[in-house]
Parts: structure tokens; C-alpha cells; sequence
């Protein structure tokens, strides 16, 4: 009876201790204390661009001739645009746009250049050759001037935004992964996997990809924020959103003229801009200390 | 005894700066159905390219076969494709590697590591391949092996981990296993652990094995025969107690020699002098002339030719020419 009883308890010592890898990233995460409030700002932009239209206080394409370049008060929140239209209730459906242009176009680079980098990497050779040097050619363009180029190509709107961004991420993909690729292709386990009689595909996605996912993640990340100041630098030159709709990167652009008069306009979308550019790279900066296992247990 | 392998003449070199550098010169050994061969010699002798290349694995290096025969079965390793090599990988020959530390994704369960080579090569549906795994895992062994498939490699100590590389590397019931010095990372306990269990399921599955190691201590117990290497080349070739009664070879008989002994009363070490020389640099006549106690002139001049001995031993070694004077290659 005894026995049995210690038994037990053994065996639900041996449980509680079981490893979860995502237990172990919250009790981390949970030490970055910059990068925790900036993940929970994100969080919440993410539900703003969800239930924004539903929640803002006014209509964001209607004008109001009556209150025009209102300055932030209590009617208005962040004041209002030379038509009169809410500032607040645009920046909240204008989170949308943002976001899921960023995102949108920052998954499409990642998916693209992950692949690219793995065959590189892998496989070597002239296939290596051709995908670096045609991506240093890419590298060689500014990448904002690069943007221009294929929006200017493609026609202004912000489905071509997305496709500009996303090629101008692909190289810096790549580049990450195709790095990794080569440490990862190394070691013994892809060898292991391979003595197995694993095939090329196996390994590259089943072995070394997950090796590369760390500092993708944190690349993705940082790399989010960089896509909404392109994304927003093209909408203001007039080459992405057309200027009606509630774009932060526009909405910039519209109020530009009455920067002297009622600086408001360009503020407050800029402070938008701004916080969110800079939670996700404080994000991307904590998740690179959380991730990478040469800092993990410092 | 029926030839389950046989490597002749096996030579395989690295490009670099378009320079070829021949590593292996013309390698002959076979292995028998159902036997342990010892594969012997220094760091840089060539043991573990010889069988990285049997298994074709040269990872991202320029290493090729460039000449001689790996005769596996009916089929001639050498030049069959990638695809079908793929297919003997694994499921007919398959490897256990020095590190267990390394030798195991560290971001993937047991399990599905485990699954891996089940799934391709014996084409089992999901639930009789992991009812296959646990009960492969309880073979090397392991305790709880339902609850180690949903674990990861750094919950396991090395020993438990070199386990699982056996169980995986055995999963397909292979006719040949090559174990690249499958205890040198371990501690002497688990070592002998590990040996008496390879040893166990090679009588039991009545395997060949390759056992690559330069510890002679595992040889004597582990090998039915054993073969010495030198600078790329096959020294000496003989039965496991013949070769510890009487080595021929000088090398063999330097490394025997440099094994300390119980009950030794002596304050320095045999050891044999200098080192195995640059594979880009190799000297004329006989490789290991330098370092030979019993060198002869001749020694200098040319490389000794492959003298067959009594009871199938063979040597390579001018000292025996005129023992044997019919020359066999």
C-alpha cells in the first residue's frame, strides 16, 4: 500500500516536469519586458484592424463640411482632415489596410525567398550561384527606389503594393535562409537523416527548415515594420492607395499641405506609423534574445 | 561463408582547386553474411571515408569514387543512381554515428525521427509503424518507449540517445550495419552497455556489421575479423584471434603494442613514432616506412604488393615476400 502510494507519486512528478516548448517560450517572452508591452500593442492593432470599422466613431469616407481641420477636442478625438472627415475613425479603419498590406506582402517575400534559400543553400552549385547573384542584383537597387520601379511598372493600387514589397523582401529571405541552410546541412543528424535513405525534399523541410524558423521569425518580424513604412512611403507618393481611402501612408500625403496650419493631420497618422513600425521591431529584437539559444540561458 | 560485401580496389579522392587528392588507394576487404568486421587503424587512415563512401555520403564535399568496385549483393554500389542508392540507405545498409549528441534533430520528437525511415521504407500505415517503433525501442532496450516517442533528444541522456540511433538504424531490418565508432562519445559503462547490445541483435537478426573503431579493446570483443588500415590503404586482413596472437604487420603490430597492459610495470608507454603522413604528400615505396622498426631498403623504393598468408589472412608488407613468394593482388 505504501509502496503503491510512493509509486504515484513518483509518476506524477515524472508528468508535471514534461517539456513544453511553447511553456518554456512564455517563461522567457514573459522576461522581455519592452518586448511583452509591444507584442500586447500588436495584439491590439490586430484587434483594431479586426473590429475597427465596426467600432469607429464616425463614418471614415464621409466629409463634414462643417468641421473642417478641427484640431483634436472632444467631439474629435485626433481632430479632423480638411474635409471635416474623423481622423481617429480613419486611423482605426486604416489599421487594416496597413496591417494586412505589411503582413500580406512580408508572407509572401518570406514563402518565396525560404524556398529560394533552401535550394540555394542546399543544393549549391550553379543553382547557388544563380539565385545569389541575381539577388545581389536585386540588393543593388535602393529598395524603396526598387518599389517605385515595379509599382510604376505594374500600375498604382494596393494590391501592386503588396506584390512590390513582397519582391523586395525576397532577397533578403534568401539570403537569411540560404545562411542557415548551409550551417544546418552540416550536421550530423541531416546526415543521420540521410543514411536513413530521407529524399532532398525531406531534408530540406523537414530538418533544415526548422532550423532556419528561429531567426526567420525574427526576421519576419522586423521586417513587418519595414514593409508598413514602404507600404505607407508609396501610398504617400500617390503610388499606392488611391487618396480617398483612410490609408495611414495617405493620409500623411493629404495632410502634408497644412503641416504649418494644423499639423495634427500628418501627427497624428505619423504617431500611428511610428508606434506600430516600432513595436514590431522591438518585437523582432525580443524574440532574437528569446529564440537564439547563444542568449537563451544568460 | 557467402559475401554479403566486397570492396575492391575502392579508390575515392577530393577536388580542390581542381587538384585531385587521392585518399583511398585501391581498398579490398569483403564481409560475410552474419559477421562483425573490425575496421582498424589511426585518426586519417581512411576508415570512416571508406564507409561514408559504401554508403555514398559524401555531404557537400567534392569526395567521388573514382575507381574500383563496391560489390553489395548483386549490385554494384559504385554506379547505381542517387534514386536507388536512396533506397538501399536505411532500408538494406544503414549507420550509427560517433555522436549520439549530434546525430539526432534536436527540434523533433523521437517518435517521428523514429518514423522516419519505418514510413519510407516499410511502407506501414500510422498506427502498426508506431506500434513498430515501440516495439523496436524495447528491443535496444529503452524503458517507457510509449511515453520517449513524444520526447525530445536533450531529454535523454548519450546513452539512451546512441539506443535510439541503433533502434533507427535497425528499424528496417538491415543486412548490413555500419557503426562509425559508435562508442567513443560514450562513458565506459554505457559502452560496454551499448556493444553487448549491438552484439546481442546482430546474433539475433544474424546482420553483418562494419564496425569502424581505432579501440582495440572493443575489437577483441566485439569483431569475427578485422582489418587494419593505413594512409588509405588495407594493411593487414586476419582473423580476430590470430590477429591479436600473431599481428604481422609492423603498424599492427605498433598498435597492439601501444594498448597499456594490467599488471604493465612500465613508465612510459609503446607508442609508435611520428605521425600518419599528408595525404598530399605521401612518401615513395611503402607508407608506413618511416615509422617502421623493421625497415628494409626496399621499403623506400616500392609499396609492398598484397601478400595472401595462411588460413585467408592477408598483409602487405615486404618483411613477409619471401614467407610467400606468389604475389596476389
Amino acid at each position: 500500500m505504501e509502496l503503491s502510494k510512493t509509486v504515484n507519486q513518483s509518476n506524477t512528478i515524472i508528468t508535471e516536469k514534461k517539456y513544453s516548448p511553447l511553456k518554456e517560450f512564455w517563461k522567457n517572452w514573459k522576461r522581455q519586458k519592452t518586448a511583452l508591452w509591444a507584442s500586447f500593442f500588436i495584439l491590439l492593432l490586430i484587434i483594431i484592424a479586426v473590429v475597427g470599422p465596426y467600432i469607429a466613431p464616425y463614418d471614415p469616407y464621409k466629409p463634414d463640411y462643417n468641421s473642417m481641420l478641427q484640431g483634436p477636442g472632444s467631439k474629435h478625438f485626433a481632430g479632423t482632415d480638411e474635409y471635416g472627415r474623423d481622423i481617429f475613425s480613419r486611423l482605426l479603419v486604416g489599421s487594416r489596410i496597413s496591417l494586412s498590406v505589411s503582413f500580406l506582402s512580408v508572407f509572401l517575400g518570406a514563402i518565396v525567398g525560404t524556398i529560394l534559400g533552401l535550394i540555394s543553400g542546399y543544393f549549391g552549385g550553379w543553382l547557388d550561384r544563380f539565385i545569389m547573384r541575381s539577388s545581389d542584383v536585386m540588393f543593388a537597387f535602393p529598395d524603396l527606389l526598387l518599389a517605385i520601379a515595379i509599382v510604376a511598372i505594374l500600375g498604382p493600387g494596393l494590391n501592386n503594393v503588396v506584390i512590390a514589397v513582397s519582391i523586395f523582401s525576397v532577397p533578403s529571405f534568401a539570403r537569411l535562409v540560404r545562411g542557415a541552410t548551409l550551417e544546418a546541412k552540416e550536421t550530423v543528424f541531416v546526415e543521420a537523416a540521410k543514411s536513413m535513405g530521407a529524399s532532398h525534399f525531406r531534408i530540406m523541410f523537414q530538418h533544415i527548415l526548422p532550423e532556419t524558423l528561429g531567426s526567420l521569425i525574427v526576421f519576419i518580424s522586423m521586417r513587418i515594420g519595414t514593409a508598413i513604412l514602404a507600404a505607407s512611403s508609396l501610398s504617400f507618393l500617390g503610388l499606392g492607395a488611391s487618396p480617398e481611402t483612410p490609408d495611414w501612408g495617405a493620409m500623411l500625403s493629404l495632410g502634408r499641405d497644412y503641416l504649418g496650419t494644423s499639423s495634427h493631420v500628418v501627427m497624428m497618422p505619423g504617431i500611428a506609423i511610428f508606434l506600430t513600425v516600432l513595436a514590431f521591431n522591438v518585437v523582432g529584437d525580443g524574440l532574437r534574445d528569446v529564440l537564439d539559444p547563444k542568449t537563451k540561458n544568460e | 561463408m557467402e559475401k554479403l560485401l566486397q570492396i575492391e580496389k575502392l579508390e575515392t579522392e577530393f577536388t580542390k582547386d581542381k587538384q585531385a587528392l587521392k585518399i583511398l588507394h585501391g581498398v579490398n576487404f569483403h564481409i560475410n553474411k552474419g559477421e562483425v568486421l573490425g575496421l582498424v587503424g589511426e585518426s586519417g587512415s581512411g576508415k570512416s571515408l571508406t564507409s561514408l563512401s559504401i554508403m555514398k555520403l559524401f555531404k557537400g564535399t567534392s569526395g567521388e569514387i573514382s575507381g574500383g568496385r563496391i560489390q553489395f549483393n548483386d549490385q554494384d554500389l559504385t554506379n547505381i543512381s542517387e534514386s536507388d542508392m536512396r533506397k538501399i540507405r536505411g532500408k538494406q545498409i544503414a549507420m550509427i554515428f560517433q555522436e549520439p549528441m549530434t546525430s539526432l534533430n534536436p527540434v523533433m520528437k523521437i517518435g517521428e525521427q523514429l518514423l522516419e525511415p519505418i514510413r519510407l521504407h516499410l511502407g506501414l500505415k500510422e498506427k502498426q509503424a508506431k506500434a513498430h517503433a515501440v516495439s523496436i525501442l524495447k528491443k535496444v532496450g529503452i524503458p517507457r518507449a510509449e511515453e520517449i516517442i513524444n520526447e525530445f533528444p536533450h531529454q535523454l541522456s548519450g546513452g539512451m540517445r546512441q539506443r535510439i540511433m541503433i533502434a533507427m538504424a535497425i528499424s528496417c531490418n538491415p543486412q548490413l550495419l555500419i557503426a562509425d565508432e559508435p562508442t567513443t562519445a560514450l562513458d565506459v559503462t554505457i559502452q560496454a552497455q551499448i556493444l553487448d547490445l549491438m552484439k546481442q541483435l546482430q546474433q539475433k537478426e544474424n546482420m553483418s556489421v562494419l564496425l569502424i573503431t581505432h579501440d582495440l579493446g572493443v575489437v577483441a570483443e566485439m569483431c569475427d575479423r578485422v582489418v587494419v588500415m593505413y594512409a588509405g590503404r588495407v594493411v593487414e586482413e586476419a582473423d580476430v584471434f590470430e590477429l591479436f596472437e600473431s599481428p604481422k604487420h609492423p603498424y599492427t603490430k605498433g598498435l597492439i603494442g601501444s594498448v597499456p597492459k594490467l599488471g604493465q610495470k612500465k613508465e612510459k608507454l609503446d607508442s609508435i613514432k611520428g605521425n600518419v603522413p599528408d595525404p598530399s604528400n605521401l612518401p615513395k615505396g611503402c607508407k608506413f616506412a618511416p615509422r617502421c622498426n623493421n625497415v628494409m631498403p626496399i621499403c623506400y623504393q616500392e609499396e609492398p604488393p598484397d601478400l595472401k598468408l595462411e588460413n585467408g589472412r592477408s598483409c602487405s608488407c615486404w618483411l613477409y615476400k619471401e614467407e610467400r613468394g606468389d604475389i596476389c593482388v
